[in-house]
């Protein structure tokens, strides 16, 4: 029986502390922000968008070996000794053409581990958080600074140079071996792929992830907030 | 049993009333089951019969992704997506297993921030535990204190590593950032922050009688159960069983502060039931608050990085390191070939060990009692299905 | 009021038709939009949030507005295995039970739907006709959350219309009348007049046993196991839709400002100023009425965003063996202390 009384008084009383404390936070401000207006500034080590800073890749395939999911595409053709192709921030001598630097972002999972490796710092983690997309095709970024044309020419002077090198080696080597080196030995080389005309090209076209060479190279598609435009990334 | 109870039913004629069994099945889409676990309930009426639990839902293969990366290092984002609520503790527990594995000694700065960021996500880890709690048996106010609490340890989180939820922080051999400038008198500010918070939600919650007459003598776990089925933590400590890893099997530097494992006391029901379990989470914050309080007085000078390797590649052997995860023993076994891939890893997870035994304590008690017990056991089902 | 209308229109179904329009479009259309934002805003204010704040500007005055024109546009998906023609009906038999209830409400001296003499008597049969309509919707739904919902709120309404009724029962010993109008007009002067005062505690815990079982009554927190949606996803209108879901909302509503104005009629003076003829007449009489019904309307609330749920068996417990008897006792001391 007293019980009974006890668990009366008790739930009674229990609610009206309760109702005390929700009567007080009625009157507390608000901790929530209205977010579209009203904005939190995120901490310098925000870990959001990717950038690489392309004049300092060299190339080195850092990233893309650390990245846990793979969301890196990058390829990338040797220089040939008559280019200069400049130098790093960091002092570094670039050597190779970065011929596709593609990220994923979709499949990014923002874990920073390709930030640690890279020797000339140039991808880090931005604190641009809001780039949604209604076409998972924009989300994968594409942030080398060559136009598709140059890309080209750079791949068929490569080849070329290639072929020249091994002509060379043939001439001095056996007769065999010459016939053997008639073969363009790069894929990219193959002839009768055309070259894509310069441009602004829709950028539904720049989905091919493919690992091969894409028929119809890329546009050069830079983060999408800005328009495409060939000189800059 | 209510089986037996039916029997009785009889007509005028004398014949027993038939009733059937009802099958339903909670979940994977239903408010309540806590991410995307099924379970079937087999109920009599309001009075569930037997339950059982299908996962399997958010499968993501992490042992066998942790066999197909190319280093140590690139596991721990995936550690990070197991216990997604307490993150921290997982990449701490995986990198004690491949320090061990390494025989790496860590700077003593490193483990006082590991020891911090462990009991702030832990108390994080816990404030959702209980809020979620709180919604399972229809309070919504506690849930959402709770979450803004937490999301000021999110902003210690975020400030330090950069990332709010999957931190990618606790490295192998050390952190991926020292501490930001600023940030000890953060944590401390919030500390004094959140002990009055906690006192409040004891009061809004903790002892309502709704929530009391809700949970206590519910889902009674009683300590050799508990024992048998190999739980752990909060679900082992709440049935009165005094363990905890932090101190029964010290790693890192726990033995170096003034705390106290709390255990369930059976204050307003039976030891072991649900309110138990609920209260230990609550006390364990303010253990942690105590733990946290000390290492940040304590915290050494010194360099984090000088232990990283700069080439993970230990020699062929096998380890299990096990540690507390606020959800109870997390361990992990790997198994190195000499490569710098890990040739196996296996992770024990203890969400998945302790939901085995949600079955046993939800027979015989209503639909809505199943509900407070799968929430009391907190799962999280990122680390069960793993 | 009515012979006002008759002035303006001179045909008899009319002018009922009027009348009893007239606090749908006056009163609960726009009191449930004004209840849904604002349980919005207490319950965000209560959480430390800022709640709806974009539609409309100020506030988001207009975000119920938003929903209803979201809810009317929705797409009515009726279940392959519902019972078609109770699955349509139900939303309709459980508005109007919630709304035939307001016939006899008195907003203010000057108006009353129906001056019904059996006026309270009424009310509490016709809003019985609520649990019909649920059950409707929990069977024919075909679902068995809907069927679980319905069973539990068919339990809990009937059991809960016991202490109800008992409760209300107090007063009317007191007053002598079922006449809602009468019962007012019983209360008039200062506040101390009012029932709730009368024959103390006696009518105050009548008062409070009422006040909880109707909380019951119209499924809100602690006792909203019908709707659990933690339990049961959405109770017995999980498989509804569109404009039969907001009909169920809105009933919902009208429902808790029901209960609330009945209260406020038969406990604290309905349309009567507290404070004697201050403020007093028909005009500010509806001030009067609709404030102290709010005010109800406003706890309701206020308990929603603090309390937990009740578990199904402790609801049975705590009406029959905790509000009945002592509702009984409220009646027997009533009783026995107007016999001396």
């Amino acid at each position: 029986m007293t019980q009974y009384f006890n668990d009366i008084f008790k739930s009674v009383w229990t609610v009206l502390i309760g109702m005390r404390i929700t009567f007080r936070h009625l009157f507390t401000p608000a901790v929530t922000i209205q977010y579209p207006d009203v904005k939190l500034k995120l901490p310098e080590r925000a870990r959001n968008r990717l950038y690489v800073n392309m004049d300092d890749c060299i190339g080195c395939f850092q990233c893309d070996m650390a990245c846990p999911v793979d969301c890196f595409n990058i390829e990338t053709i040797k220089a040939l000794p008559t280019d200069d192709l400049g130098v790093t921030s960091t002092g570094q001598k670039k050597k190779l053409w970065v011929t596709k630097f593609d990220i994923d972002i979709a499949k990014c999972c923002y874990c920073g581990l390709c930030v640690y490796p890279c020797p000339t710092e140039c991808i880090k983690m931005t604190d641009v958080y809001e780039f949604s997309e209604f076409n998972r095709n924009n989300l994968i970024y594409n942030y080398i600074s060559m136009t598709p044309k140059e890309v080209e020419d750079v791949k068929v002077k490569a080849a070329e140079y290639e072929k020249e090198q091994t002509a060379k080696k043939a001439a001095a080597a056996a007769a065999a071996a010459a016939a053997k080196a008639a073969q363009p030995p790069t894929a990219a080389a193959t002839p009768g792929t055309p070259a894509a005309a310069p441009g602004v090209v829709p950028p539904a076209t720049a989905a091919n992830v493919a690992p091969k060479p894409p028929a119809a190279p890329a546009p050069p598609q830079t983060p999408p907030q800005t328009p495409p435009t060939p000189e800059k990334s | 049993m209510p089986a037996t109870l039916l029997e009785q039913v009889k007509t005028s004629t004398g014949r027993a009333l038939r009733s059937e069994e009802m099958i339903i099945n909670m979940g994977p889409q239903h408010p309540s089951t806590h991410g995307v676990l099924r379970l079937e309930l087999v109920v009599d009426g309001e009075i569930v019969v037997d339950v059982i639990p299908h996962i399997g839902y958010l499968h993501r293969c992490f042992e066998k992704h942790s066999e197909a990366m190319t280093n140590y290092q690139q596991v721990i984002p995936y550690c990070d997506r197991m216990d997604y609520l307490a993150s921290m503790n997982m990449d701490w527990a995986y990198a004690l297993a491949v320090e061990k594995l390494l025989a790496i000694k860590v700077p003593d700065r490193v483990e006082y921030i590991r020891v911090i960021m462990g009991e702030l996500q832990r108390i994080a880890s816990h404030l959702i535990a209980l809020g979620t709690y709180g919604l399972d048996v229809g309070a919504f106010t506690p849930f959402l204190f709770m979450f803004r609490d937490r999301e000021r340890i999110l902003d210690l989180f975020e400030m330090t590593c950069g990332a709010r939820l999957l931190y990618n922080y606790i490295w192998v051999g050390g952190l991926s950032h020292d501490i930001p400038p600023g940030f000890i008198d953060k944590a401390k500010a919030f500390c004094k922050y959140f002990r009055p918070n906690i006192k409040e939600c004891n009061d809004l919650l903790t002892y309502n009688e709704i929530f009391i007459k809700r949970t206590a003598n519910v889902g009674i776990l009683p300590k050799d159960v508990a024992i048998d089925y190999a739980c752990s933590g909060p679900m082992l400590r709440g049935s009165g069983v005094d363990f905890d890893l932090r101190r029964d099997d010290p790693y890192s530097i726990y033995d170096k502060f003034d705390w106290k494992p709390q255990i369930g006391t059976g204050e307003v029901g039976t030891v072991g039931d649900c309110w138990d379990r609920y209260m230990v989470r609550v006390r364990e914050m303010e253990q942690s608050l105590n733990i946290i309080e000390q290492a940040l007085d304590m915290i050494p000078e010194g360099e984090i990085a000088s232990a990283i390797p700069k080439r993970i590649r230990p020699n062929p052997g096998e380890v299990y390191v096990r540690s507390e995860s606020p959800r109870g023993e997390i361990g992990f076994y790997v198994v190195s070939d000499g490569s710098g891939t890990p040739y196996r890893v296996k992770a024990r997870a203890p969400a998945f060990v302790n939901l085995a035994v949600a079955p046993e304590i939800c027979r015989g008690y209503m639909i809505a009692d199943v509900v407070a017990i799968v929430g009391s056991v907190d799962i999280v089902l990122g680390e069960v299905d793993r | 009021m009515e012979h006002l209308i008759r002035y303006i229109i001179d045909n008899d179904i009319l002018v009922y038709a009027v009348m009893a329009l007239i606090p749908l479009f006056l009163w609960v259309l726009p009191y449930a939009l004004f209840a849904v934002w604002m349980e919005r805003k207490v319950s965000a204010h209560m959480q430390d949030r800022l709640g709806p704040m974009r539609v409309g500007g100020w506030h988001g005055w207009a975000q119920t507005l938003a929903d209803i024109l979201k809810l009317i546009q929705k797409e009515d998906i009726v279940p392959t295995a519902a019972d078609k023609k109770l699955h349509m009906l139900a939303p309709f038999v459980v508005f109007i039970g919630s709304y035939a209830a307001f016939a006899t409400i008195p907003f203010s001296s000057a108006y009353i739907g129906s001056n019904l003499n059996l006026g309270l008597f009424y009310i509490i049969a016709v809003s019985s006709l609520v649990v019909v309509g649920i059950l409707m919707a929990g069977w024919s739904s075909n679902n068995k959350w809907s069927l679980f919902g319905a069973m539990r709120s068919a339990a809990q309404i009937v059991s809960y219309e016991i202490p109800t009724v008992l409760a209300l029962l107090a007063v009317v010993m007191i007053a002598g009348t079922l006449n809602l109008q009468d019962i007012n007009t019983m209360q008039g002067g200062w506040f101390w007049n009012w029932f709730i005062f009368k024959k103390f505690p006696f009518i105050f815990i009548a008062f409070g046993i009422y006040f909880v079982a109707s909380l019951a009554e119209t499924n809100r927190t602690p006792f909203d196991i019908p709707e659990a949606e933690s339990e049961l996803v959405a109770g017995y209108h999980t498989e509804y839709s569109g404009m039969k879901f907001a009909l169920f909302f809105l009933a919902e509503y009208a429902n808790m400002f029901a209960v609330s104005a009945i209260g406020s009629t038969v406990f604290l003076g309905g349309w009567n100023s507290p404070f004697g003829n201050f403020l007093g007449g028909p005009i500010w009489g509806v001030f009067w009425f609709l404030s102290k019904g709010m005010f109800f309307v406003f706890v309701q609330m206020w308990l929603r965003w603090t309390l937990p749920r009740m578990r199904v068996d402790q609801l049975m417990y705590i009406s029959w063996k905790v509000l009945t008897p002592w509702a009984f006792v409220c009646v027997l001391a009533v009783g026995a202390w107007m016999m001396m």
